[in-house]
């Protein structure tokens, strides 16, 4: 008998448990964070709803990431056109820039150089505040008061998140073949004319709307971790600092995942 | 309580934190317009308490009636009916820092959109009035207050919409004196004359002795005694007598080394 047990344990401890237990644990937040997702969709489509704080999250959201996500449009947009030129000089291909800039940017590059952004900004900020509110009580004041925090904190940041990335991502779009434009015309010296009606003939509807799918994900998916880790922070301070940095981890590993997946669903054979 | 149900009964509640069993069957009844002052050392589970009745945590064993409705495991629609029967005033105030005072205090009013909010607003001065704050204070945020302003603005959010059953987690504590006795009368009012039923906490042993009716003191996961105000200073107890004596010596230990 205690030599069955010592073997067992020779056995187990050392080499499965630690595998087990990580597999356990994220089971367990999987699942967890599942449930998460469905009280929270299904709190969004019920009434009541707050269209005040709706709008301010989208303003919080859209309007103040504006700069951000403009300025790294811009950037990538013209780093795209000089690299591109740089690479295709060689095969006297230089017609292909447009082409170049206007897909990067609209399938890949624009929703996802957004997406990561706004993790940072937005994802961040909403759990550094949801998990203010629950480690100071607040959430709990919430439930006594009547007012369910999934409605009022949550859905509101979920319903603004998924609606304003798409936006954040159109103005990307543009901006960022703004940006190979003033390249490609103003350094590389093409005609503008011609570099304008390269973009706009390699352009099709299923790029602009597969990115603008994606956007809406990676906001649905942005929102979500940021009121996943604020609702669930727990310890002070500290617990609000690790809820923070687990949101934007976890959202940015998460657009990088679903970018895959949604790319393999619009363009996979 | 002459047989009839009681606001409040709990029977047997349990509530650990992992090892830390904190609550090991309470049993507690408060009447109907009744008001009960729960006593007890730092760290005895009175907050954990509260928020078990309030459905905040939920106790891993026994019974909570409401009006004789169990309410523990309960959800949806018949625990959002049950919540706006309650009010509760925080340990740590727990105030919005993302409203202004004033919205705090009239948030269930303006929630429900029963009131305009030039109505709600009014209201809410009103309030401010009843717990010393003028309505200066109103447009103040939350971060701007002191600690015993923040209590007072909990104090007036807790009361704003009349419940009928107020949880008051450490009144006083924080307060001035005179301050805290402008606070026992305004829980005495609310009992009083809007007939709300009253479960605070407070280790404050003269305002316990103003506002309760009767007294209950938890020690080690539960209630070792339980009665009237006026026969705390003879309970037979050692425990509450030492508890209300404030001595160091006596049955009760503290963990301290000195
Ligand atoms: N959310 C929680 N997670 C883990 N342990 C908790 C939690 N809340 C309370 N506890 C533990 O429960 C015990 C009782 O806590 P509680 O806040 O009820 O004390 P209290 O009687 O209100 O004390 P005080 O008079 O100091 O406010 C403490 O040991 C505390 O560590
Ligand atoms: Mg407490």
């Amino acid at each position: 008998m205690l030599a069955d047990r010592t073997t067992e344990r020779r056995l187990n401890i050392p080499l499965l448990s630690p595998i087990g237990r990580v597999f356990l644990a994220f089971l367990a937040t999987a699942g967890r964070l599942t449930l998460f997702a469905g009280a929270s969709v299904s709190h969004c489509v019920r009434a009541p709803f707050y269209p005040r704080l709706i709008g301010h999250q989208m303003i919080e959201i859209g309007y103040y990431s504006l700069p951000v996500v403009g300025l790294t449009a811009i950037f990538t947009g013209m780093v795209l056109a000089l690299q591109s030129y740089t690479g295709f000089s060689r095969f006297n291909a230089e017609s292909a820039i447009a082409l170049v800039v206007v897909l990067s940017v609209t399938r890949e590059l624009g929703p996802v150089l957004a997406g990561l952004m706004v993790a940072g900004r937005i994802g961040a900020a909403m759990a550094a505040e949801i998990g203010t509110m629950r480690v100071t009580e607040q959430v709990d004041a919430l439930t006594t008061l009547s007012a369910n925090p999934f409605k009022y904190l949550v859905a509101p940041r979920l319903i603004a998140g998924t609606l304003m990335l798409p936006v954040l991502v159109l103005i990307a779009d543009i901006i960022g073949v703004f940006g190979g434009y003033l390249i490609g015309v103003y350094k590389l010296g093409f005609n503008p004319a011609n570099y304008l009606s390269q973009t706009w003939d390699v352009l099709e509807t299923q790029d602009v709307v597969s990115g603008l799918v994606k956007a809406a994900v990676y906001g649905f998916l942005i929102a979500l971790m940021g009121c996943y880790h604020g609702y669930h922070s727990k310890g002070g301070a500290q617990g609000v600092g690790q809820a923070t940095t687990n949101a934007v981890v976890s959202s940015s590993i998460l657009i990088l995942s679903f970018n895959y997946v949604i790319t393999a669903l619009f363009f996979g054979v | 309580m002459n047989g009839s149900v009681p606001k409040i009964s709990i029977r047997g509640a349990h509530k650990a934190f992992g090892r830390n069993r904190v609550l090991r069957g309470v049993d507690l009844d408060v009447g109907v317009g009744e008001s009960v002052v729960v006593i007890g050392g730092s760290g005895t589970g009175k907050s954990v308490l509260l928020k078990c009745i309030l459905g905040l945590l939920t106790p891993e064993a026994g019974s909570i009636q409401i009006d004789g409705q169990e309410v523990v495991g309960m959800g949806g629609y018949e625990r959002d009916r049950i919540m706006h029967k309650f009010g509760m005033l925080f340990q740590g105030a727990a105030l919005f820092d993302s409203l202004p005072v004033w919205e705090n205090v009239a948030f269930s009013l303006l929630d429900s959109g029963e009131m305009s909010r030039q109505e709600a607003r009014r209201v809410a001065e009103d309030k401010l009035a009843q717990v010393g704050l003028g309505p200066e204070v109103g447009d103040m945020w939350p971060a701007e207050l002191s600690g015993g302003m923040k209590k007072r603005v909990g104090l007036a959010r807790a009361v704003a919409t009349e419940p009928e059953i107020i949880f008051f987690d450490e009144p006083t504590t924080g307060l001035d004196p005179i301050m805290g006795d402008v606070i026992n009368d305004l829980i005495v009012k609310c009992v009083r004359e809007l007939g709300a039923t009253a479960l605070s906490i407070t280790h404050d042993m003269a305002s316990a002795r103003k506002i309760a009716d009767r007294i209950a003191m938890l020690y080690d996961g539960q209630i070792i005694w339980a009665g009237p105000v006026a026969e705390i200073d003879r309970s037979g107890n050692a425990y509450v007598d030492q508890f209300i004596n404030g001595r160091a010596e006596g049955p009760i230990k503290m963990a301290v080394r000195v």
